[in-house]
């Protein structure tokens, strides 16, 4: 087990869901609630040091409930090793989390992609407005899985 | 050398409007300008191997002020359509447009939400040329195919018409 499975078993036991590796590579599942709190405990622990954001992405496993999922891919420069951390978002209807833009500024377009492409709305965003769609670009998220692949 | 040996000391008849499609076609200008992976096969038609300036069209034109045809070479995204279709609208007249490959003619394999579905749902689009993406010789056949069309560009005839006809109806 990688340290920081050890870091965030210790520290919020309550908050992970699931734990499981596929061919080297680690996922936690977690709540989403203490999302920036996990976040900041991996960037500044030094046995973690994961000081690289280097994807937010969100699934839609519609028709399963909850059918939101976000997911961030942290890199550690320093033990030159990975993990990933899965948010399953409660309401289905308006999904929503709080945003980690305080822990990495690199999140910002990470999330306004997100928001822009599946709709999850990222809280305490400093500006999250549509970001690769244009702008004339009607109020829905192509991405979702209700949506035909032409658009609407 | 070149048209007075053939023609000599003598007189020639012709219309003007043949004279000035002929023109047109022989000085046809295009855009620089490309959007996706036909833009390399455009560029290869205007390198030296297939040589577009044989048809005196070597000018590929940065300012579309000074360019007469546009070729929408590559997949057009519904973000990129303003951009096309002020370049076009900043051409001057008389103008041509060929929508060369699949992307550019009908949406091509992207069946999708961001990538418009044709190029002529914008503009007045004269040859299509099909291919993902075309070789060099597919598009010189476009543009050989053109050129036949603005050889017969009846332009002038065209406005005299529609003048006789106004005159009729006023009458």
């Amino acid at each position: 087990m990688s340290a920081a499975v050890e870091k965030v078993q210790a520290q919020f036991p309550d908050e992970i869901v699931e734990i499981y590796e596929f061919r080297g590579d680690t996922t936690i599942i977690i709540k989403p609630e203490k999302i920036v709190e996990i976040c900041t405990l991996l960037r500044d622990d030094r046995e973690t040091s994961f000081r690289y954001l280097s994807s937010v992405a969100a699934v839609d496993y519609l028709p399963a409930s909850p059918r939101f999922a976000v997911v961030y891919h942290l890199y550690s420069h320093r033990y030159k090793n990975r993990v990933a951390l899965k948010a399953f978002l409660e309401d289905d209807a308006y999904p929503s989390i709080h945003s980690v833009v305080p822990v990495w500024s690199a999140a910002n377009w990470h999330e306004r992609e997100c928001y822009d492409l599946m709709g999850i709305q990222f809280r305490g965003h400093p500006d999250l407005r549509r970001i690769l769609t244009p702008a004339e670009c009607e109020a829905y998220f192509p991405l979702r899985k209700e949506i035909p692949v032409r658009g609407l | 050398m070149g048209l007075e040996e053939h023609l000599g000391n003598n007189v020639l008849t012709t219309t003007l409007e043949k004279l000035v499609d002929w023109g047109r076609k022989n000085s046809l200008w295009p855009c620089t300008f490309g959007l996706a992976c036909c833009a390399i096969e455009m560029i290869v038609t205007a390198a030296n191997r297939f040589d577009i300036a044989r048809f005196g069209m070597e000018a590929f034109r940065a300012s579309p002020r000074q360019a007469d045809l546009m070729i929408v070479a590559g997949t057009v995204t519904k973000k990129m359509v303003p951009a096309v279709v002020r370049i076009y609208e900043q051409m001057t007249e008389p103008k041509w447009v060929i929508a060369m490959g699949a992307c550019a003619s009908s949406g091509g394999i992207f069946d999708s939400y961001a990538v418009v579905q044709g190029i002529d749902l914008y503009l007045p689009v004269d040859v299509y040329v099909p291919g993902c993406p075309p070789r060099p010789e597919g598009l010189l056949y476009g543009i050989l195919k053109l050129h036949e069309q603005i050889l017969k560009d009846p332009f002038l005839t065209k406005q005299y018409r529609e003048r006789v006809q106004a005159r009729q109806e006023a009458a």
